[in-house]
């Protein structure tokens, strides 16, 4: 067993583009998505905010991201929308970016994007005219998923259950892993067809909707089959896994700033909170973990940009470092508000509830840790 | 001149004057510092050339392929990292040609006479007092500690008391004081390791002559501000490839005893490599904002990771290693020249750690900097602030 190999030099910073398209979200977001707002949303049963995210896909193009021009998309990349989703973390907005601009088109993208059955969705998805989700659970982990629990037959029709995904009540377009005549493959599903029923769960976080899927004889259309359909949804997992870290560090970034603001505001013992030493020190140590949240955060979104052979460690590292710093931010931020933070007035539980479920989502960071044992060499004992 | 073609053009001349293989060490240092390549961003004259810092790396790797000597920057990184930058700050003219080449070459090392047995974390508290005399020379007094190198050093810094009737930041003044003077006795102080590193520096009577004062009497906090924000990015800054520091060694114990190996210690191997592999980032980040002029906060945060990390995972180590964890190398009180931190055995890893969480500013201090500067959390509220020094309790 060797050292694990040196990782290329990655660049950790952000591109002046980068930094103007976060500057458009910010902005967008500062205008449609303030935390009240989404408060007063919250119990509204809608799935998501659509003006928003007309907004989001129309003006500023943020779903073609990953997409290439010549199919539909803006030929940016993981980078720039991981710097997508710090913005969407930062706000805890609701809408469907992870799941349909990351997880279903990087999906669609694994299979052949010259086949028309491919290239339809892709552009719809894109455009953000429609949006998909790739029928996993939403706790499915890169290179874990499990077998398929849908079976497809000859004709393509497709009958399982698939339970937690999240934004598939909103979901035009179903991607369904399903095991085939012919071994595991990926189909298209419209969400509108006879045999297609979603279940809505009541989630964790309300930002974020989850359903149960049940097929019943739902009429499929191929995208992929074998090897490249399971690579497809792997390379799907792997990546939403990456750009999570992205969305985590957004998240704690709100916790902190609101948390610094308040403790220098609040007056108890005749002076600021924020002056107490036991008070401060927790501040500053969550802010050096998320100097360290953005560092691994920029590896795995730059990782996943460049192909190279170490993403699956750089994203099982920014999965494994992110998801407990973005919950111990809102546990942090919650218990530093004193009583005001635990109110449902306050936004601080919805920052809690998406930092919780995130940990779960694509892996939780016990699962990340373990994938590296292989990769870097310290095998189990 | 400066651009990386002038200085590889300047170096090619450097090597062709003075070849590695036929000049003395030390005489290529000399005439390295004198080329204006020992440390490019400093002025002419003074060892470099007004360049860009970043520079030296071409001018490094060029000599580095010749063959040509160092300077052993590990042996004389007080005098490098924080003697030289104060000094270019704010020496005079005459000081700075007396102390720069020799500091730079090696053959003057320098130690640090800040911290005191009363000053540590309020190093301004500091009692070691300076005296004018009638010749407007100084007689200096008292106790320093911690002091590494002490007792190679020809040079050192001090920060001594001159005013005690004033606030504690505002009596203080910075002198160079020569080590061999009368009156400097330097003892070596054994530490948990076993080892001294370290020294504790009694001054009596100590005459400094008024030369050698460096910036204004009063102002010796605001210089030394400067030295210790120096020693800060000295402790954090290094570039580390993955597994690099204390992490690679007990990566290494692991594939190399396979019989030690339980499920608890691979969970908690795993999660500090993640985080040594996210401070090992963390710290490229940083590296990558300086080099492009973009210098970020996180740099007070580096030495702080450092130090948690090495500690948990040194302390990880002990507990792997079983029945050989219930014992130490040697407890010979030795006189090293430097410091390994990934050095010797688990153990002295393992006790060696503990001192970086306090060397350079506690980690307590460091969060509360943090804090307050980063974050723009107020202070706490001071009862030191304005009363003069003599009449604070102590």
């Amino acid at each position: 067993m060797t050292q694990a190999p040196p990782a290329a030099e990655p660049d950790l910073l952000y591109s002046d583009e980068e930094e103007a398209l976060r500057a458009a979200v910010r902005a967008l977001l500062a205008d449609r998505c303030a935390p009240a707002t989404v408060l007063a949303s919250l119990e509204s049963g809608r799935p998501y905010d659509s003006a928003l995210w007309q907004a989001l896909t129309g003006e500023i193009g943020a779903a073609g991201l990953l997409v290439p021009e010549h199919l539909g998309g803006q030929g940016a990349g993981p980078r720039e929308t991981a710097v997508v989703l710090e913005e969407l973390g930062r706000a805890v907005a609701p809408v469907p970016y992870l799941t349909s601009a990351v997880l279903a088109v990087t999906a669609l993208l694994g299979c052949d994007p010259a086949r028309p059955e491919v290239a339809g969705p892709l552009a719809g998805l894109a455009a953000g005219r429609t949006t998909g989700a790739l029928a996993v659970p939403l706790t499915a982990a890169p290179g874990a998923a499990g077998p398929p629990t849908v079976r497809a037959d000859r004709a393509g029709a497709l009958t399982g259950r698939v339970t937690s995904v999240a934004d598939a009540a909103g979901a035009g377009l179903l991607l369904v892993p399903a095991l085939g005549p012919d071994g595991p493959a990926l189909y298209a599903v419209d969400a509108a067809a006879d045999g297609v029923r979603t279940e809505p769960v009541t989630p964790l976080d309300l930002t974020r909707p989850l359903a149960h899927l049940a097929l019943d004889r739902a009429p499929g259309r191929l995208l992929a089959a074998g090897d490249r359909a399971r690579a497809a949804v792997d390379r799907a997992l792997l990546t939403g896994a990456g750009l999570l870290a992205s969305e985590q560090l957004g998240l704690a970034e709100w916790c902190l700033a609101e948390t610094v603001r308040y403790t220098r505001e609040r007056t108890q013992f005749g002076r600021p909170v924020g002056s107490f030493q036991a008070l401060k020190h927790r501040m500053a140590a969550l802010w050096l973990d998320l100097a360290s949240a953005r560092a691994v955060a920029r590896n795995a979104a730059d990782a996943l940009a460049g192909g190279t052979p170490d993403a699956p460690v750089a994203v099982a590292v920014a999965q494994a470092y992110c998801a407990p710093v973005a919950v111990r931010a809102a546990e942090e931020c919650l218990q530093l508000h004193g009583g005001i933070g635990m109110t449902w007035e306050h936004p601080v539980h919805l920052f809690l509830k998406r930092a919780k479920s995130d940990e779960l989502a694509l892996g939780t960071p016990g699962r990340h840790r373990e994938a590296l044992a292989a990769p870097v060499g310290l095998p189990a004992p | 001149m400066t651009d990386a073609a002038g200085l590889r053009r300047r170096t090619a001349e450097l090597l062709a004057a003075h070849p590695p293989a036929t000049t003395g060490r030390l005489d290529f240092l000399r005439a390295r510092f004198d080329a204006g390549l020992a440390w490019v961003h400093f002025p002419a004259g003074l060892g470099g050339l007004d360049a860009p810092r970043a520079l030296q790396a071409v001018v490094d790797a060029e000599l580095a392929a010749a063959g040509a000597p160092g300077n052993d920057p590990g042996r004389i990184g007080i005098g490098l990292g924080m003697a030289a930058p104060t000094l270019l700050r704010y020496g005079t003219d005459a000081q700075k040609k007396r102390f720069l080449r020799p500091l730079w070459t090696g053959e003057e090392v320098w130690c640090q006479l800040f911290s005191e047995p009363g000053a540590g974390s309020d190093l301004a508290a500091l009692a070691t007092r300076a005296v004018r005399d009638g010749d407007g020379d100084w007689v200096v007094d008292g106790q320093k500690v911690w002091t590494s190198s002490a007792h190679l050093a020809r040079w050192a810094i001090l920060v001594a008391r001159t005013d005690p009737a004033v606030p504690k930041h505002r009596g203080l003044t910075y002198f160079l004081c020569d080590m061999t003077a009368p009156g400097v006795e330097v003892r070596p102080l054994r530490q948990i390791t076993g080892e001294a590193e370290f020294n504790e520096v009694f001054l009596t009577g100590v005459r400094i002559p008024d030369a050698h004062r460096l910036g204004a009497v009063g102002d010796g906090w605001q210089v030394a501000r400067t030295t210790l924000m120096n020693e800060r990015v000295a402790i954090g800054g290094a570039r580390l490839p993955r597994e690099g520091g204390m992490i690679g060694v007990a990566a290494a114990a692991w594939r190399d005893h396979p019989e030690l190996r339980t499920h608890d210690l691979h969970q908690r191997l795993l999660t500090l490599w993640v985080e040594a592999e996210a401070a090992r980032l963390t710290g490229e980040r940083l590296r990558q904002q300086l080099s492009q002029g973009q210098p970020g906060p996180e740099g007070s945060g580096m030495k702080l990771a450092f130090a948690r990390l090495a500690q948990r995972i040194s302390g990880w180590e002990v507990e792997f290693r079983g029945e050989d964890g219930l014992t130490y190398d040697d407890w010979t009180l030795r006189r090293p020249e430097g410091v390994d931190f990934t050095g010797r055995e688990a153990g002295y890893r393992y006790l060696r750690a503990k001192g970086n969480s306090i060397e350079g500013g506690t980690s307590e201090v460091l969060l509360n900097i943090v804090a307050e500067r980063v974050l723009g959390l107020p202070s706490e509220p001071r009862t030191d602030k304005d009363v003069a020094w003599k009449d604070l309790p102590r």
